[in-house]
């Protein structure tokens, strides 16, 4: 008689353990760690998108270019032929007395290369400075969108960074092509509000100049938003742009039309007071990603730091425009790498048709082993049902989600750990047939089975490894479950069975039925 | 229940030279299938986009090429998904526009089709199915080299190169089978090309332990019977673990839907090679490599001496005479 049945304590210990841990991923409780359904399987969007990150290089040169103009307007410093060309911002000062004041400002912009010849300067990022911008684009992005999507109300989203320009965009939430398509517009859409100074010099030549001849001096022509027709030559330089909203809201003007309001902070109330009251009677551009919305006479100095965006929005449009405008622009244009996106129906039915395989695929390898093995089997039944709610329950603990493939995988580690049984029945058959006692056949038949059931779990468990390393997304899953499938089935089918025989040694000895226990004549 | 007859001994080296050049047949005419017709790659390798419609009726088929072909998406295939009512659109373009892309056009091309759901828009751009390739073939091969190693420490180099090249044989002839069948392949099926690995590995290491317990246990001098011993020994585990695995996957395969069913097939090919080669291959080209009992013995057993010398030095110092 064993003093001590440790495997059966230790056994118990992980059946409890497994019925505990599953039960919140069975019932799908409120409260408790639990499995959630991957995509594939409760529908969804999943999408990897790139980050153009030479577009955040860009955009901050802009904004430098839009500071010099600032400072030089704001200290009435004489600058002429301020441009932005191949990622490189130019501009020439006209009195020599002046250029301590602007490369005393220049040093408060960090990471810029100057390049000074005479009155003129060049101006772009060093190497550092615009992997760090790239960098910062990314991250800004995340927060973005995730602000974005957070603010559009759908159901969990998830948005995480991959590698160096991905981002991964998962919504469960999404049920119809309706939504998916407005989640994809508020997530495309760059929010990127620009504030400019109409041309009036010019203004007249607005149809007949060409993009090259405008840009010569300084302008840009941009078309309206309603009327691609109407066309408006703006100053290239804006005078404010996205950053400094900190509020926007949808409202109704006196025609019952939507608008946005939006407020600046103070610094951007600060400038867009001072630039107003400069151009009493000629006319600011609000720019939106590019299109007029609306070009009116500044009548008088605009205090308070507010305006608005009016301009033939439908109300969602002017929803998600505000949403946008709130959650900050995208700093660089995101491109769809990848898309994935199921139907609830279709997800529905694989549930169903992966069920069906699961407990079918069970059931005919529990009858099995009882034909094979009478009681030998039912013991390895046992194990194997735990395996099963241990997989569960690691699964649930690591907070992982299920995919149709992490489903293949757990009917082909039940598969696997009913070889680990086999092996060991089979060893202990051998002892028997050559008339080993029953306590010693089944002590030596475990001890003879465990380099082999080793090696070949070490072996499979190194391929999970790489599949884990080297697979994305639904190939991660498969390896999670083996992996979890072959560690439990060391303890439930080596460990666990073994401690079942010991405890039924006495009475398996008593009864000496080698047909009953183990399926042999 | 049993299987096989008890203590009889099967003369599976005898009949060596026909199995092998069996394998070799079915090898060389998968290695021509696949340099030949090659293999069907799905979106996530070769990139593009399919888009699953179920229609409340028997998909209209032939209006729906008529229909794509007004469009850009002219030469457009379009199959049958699992039932009449279920077909998917395969397009070798991509749009990587967020705002407007190929399941919304999809959409409006398809309007005067009938009355359909869109149930799955995937799209895979080129620079990911790219990577995803790379990937695959690294995972792959990283796999292979982990065996190579793991076996060779374990047991003896020559046993790593026969289980490695039986484990070659398992995949070359399953992609065979999946170029011959033209099964699309995606991630799944790389998958279940690793799981093979991994199935077929663990029932050649078992016939493999078997071999290196007798070489350990017995006085057998001939590899010959020493192998036929050990294989017919293992026979009933490794037919009764195929034999449980065959029934998950057959189950797999008949009902866990269409898309599964490229995973179940390839499955269910490994299975039957695998086993076929852990029985019949692996074992063989270990004496083709002209596996040395003599040797091995004289390693083992210099190992064991080492580990005495060991014990016995650890015992004096135990006991204070060192």
């Amino acid at each position: 008689m064993k003093i001590f049945n440790y495997r059966l304590v230790i056994f118990i210990l992980s059946i409890i353990f497994g019925i505990v841990f599953s039960v919140p991923s069975f019932l799908q409780t409120e409260s408790g760690k639990k499995i959630s359904l991957g995509l594939d399987l409760q529908g969804g969007l999943h999408m990897l998108l790139g980050v153009n990150t030479q577009d955040a290089v860009v955009s901050k040169m802009k904004s430098i270019a839009t500071s010099i103009k600032y400072f030089t307007d704001d200290e009435d410093v004489l600058i002429e032929d301020l441009t932005i060309r191949n990622g490189k911002v130019l501009f020439t000062v006209l009195d020599k007395d002046e250029l301590p004041k602007i490369d005393k400002m220049l040093t408060k912009i960090p990471g810029l290369n100057i390049v000074k010849t005479d009155l003129e300067y060049i101006l772009n990022l060093s190497a550092a400075e615009e992997v760090k911008t790239k960098d910062q684009a990314v991250s800004q992005a995340v927060e973005t969108i995730r602000n974005r999507l957070d603010q559009f109300g759908l159901a969990e989203p998830n948005v995480v960074r991959q590698g160096e320009t991905d981002i991964v965009v998962q919504l469960p939430g999404i049920k119809t092509l309706e939504e998916e398509k407005a989640a994809r517009e508020l997530i495309s859409k760059p929010a990127n509000l620009e504030l400019m100074a109409v041309d009036e010099e010019r203004a007249d030549q607005v149809y007949t100049l060409s993009p090259g001849s405008a840009s010569e001096y300084g302008d840009i022509i941009l078309e309206d938003s309603r009327d691609p027709n109407i066309k408006y030559l703006v100053k290239e330089i804006p005078i404010l742009n996205g950053s400094q909203v900190i509020d926007a809201q949808v409202s109704f003007d006196q025609a019952n039309q939507p608008i946005i309001n939006f407020t600046l902070n103070t610094s951007g109330a600060r400038i867009f007071g001072d630039f107003t009251a400069k151009s009493v009677g000629k006319r600011l551009a609000v720019v939106l990603d590019g299109k007029v919305y609306s070009a009116p006479n500044i009548r008088e100095r605009i205090g308070g730091g507010s305006g608005q965006i009016s301009g033939g929005f439908s109300v969602i449009e002017a929803g998600s425009v505000a949403i946008a405008l709130r959650s900050g622009a995208l700093p660089a244009s995101v491109d769809l790498l990848e898309k994935r996106s199921v139907g609830p129906s279709l997800g529905a039915d694989s549930i169903k048709a992966s069920t069906i395989a699961l407990v079918s695929g069970f059931l005919v390898v529990f009858i099995f082993m009882i034909v094979y093995y009478r009681h030998a089997g039912i013991i390895a039944n046992v194990a194997l049902i735990t395996n099963i709610f241990i997989i569960i329950s690691v699964m649930a603990m690591f907070g992982a989600t299920l995919t149709l493939p992490g489903m293949a995988g757990i009917v082909l580690t039940v598969g696997m750990a009913v070889d680990a049984n086999v092996i060991i029945g089979e060893r202990i058959r051998e002892l028997l047939k050559q008339g080993v006692s029953i306590p010693k056949a089944i002590e030596d038949g475990y001890a003879n089975a465990m380099s082999a059931i080793l090696d070949a779990n070490i072996t499979t468990l190194l391929v999970a490894v790489i599949l884990y390393a080297y697979g994305t997304g639904p190939i991660k899953g498969f390896a999670v479950t083996i992996s979890i499938g072959i560690l439990a089935s060391m303890l439930t089918a080596i460990l666990g069975t073994h401690g079942i025989y010991e405890a039924l040694m006495p009475k398996i000895t008593k009864d000496k039925n080698l047909r009953k226990w183990f399926g042999i004549k | 229940m049993e299987i096989f007859k008890s203590g009889k001994t099967y003369n599976f080296m005898g009949k060596r030279i026909p199995f092998l050049g069996f394998s070799s047949i079915l090898v060389i005419i998968s290695l021509v299938l696949l340099f030949s017709k090659g293999v069907n790659f799905g979106i996530d390798f070769a990139g593009g986009t399919i888009v699953q419609v179920k229609y409340e009726q028997k998909a209209p088929i032939e209006k729906i090429r008529d229909v794509l072909n007004n469009t850009k998406y002219k030469g457009s295939s379009i199959t049958e998904f699992g039932s009449p009512e279920e077909v998917v659109i395969r397009i070798t373009g991509t749009s990587s526009n967020l705002a407007t892309d190929i399941g919304d056009e999809m959409h409006k091309i398809l309007d005067a089709t009938g009355n359909f759901e869109v149930r799955r828009v995937d799209m895979v751009g080129p620079k990911v199915g790219g990577e995803l390739r790379t990937q695959g073939l690294m995972a792959l091969g990283l796999s292979m080299l982990m065996i190579l190693i793991y076996v060779s420490f374990r047991f003896e180099w020559r046993f790593a190169i026969a289980s490695i090249l039986s484990l070659a044989h398992d995949v070359t002839i399953a992609l065979g089978a999946i170029s011959l069948f033209n099964i699309e392949v995606n991630l799944d099926i790389l998958a279940a090309i690793l799981t093979i690995l991994g199935y077929s590995l663990n029932d050649t290491i078992i016939v493999f332990d078997r071999i290196r317990e007798g070489i350990q246990t017995s006085k057998e001098e001939g590899l010959d019977r020493l192998v036929n011993d050990s294989v017919s020994k293992t026979l009933s585990r490794t037919t009764l673990t195929s034999l449980t695995t065959f029934f998950v996957v057959i189950t797999l395969f008949l009902f866990g839907g269409e898309i599964i069913h490229g995973f179940a097939f390839t499955m269910l090919v490994g299975i039957i090679v695998g086993t076929y080669s852990s029985i019949f291959i692996a074992a063989s080209l270990l004496a083709q490599l002209k596996f040395s009992m003599a040797n091995f013995r004289a390693k083992e057993a210099l190992k064991l001496k080492r580990q005495k010398e060991k014990d016995k030095l650890r015992a004096m110092y135990e006991q204070g005479t060192v």
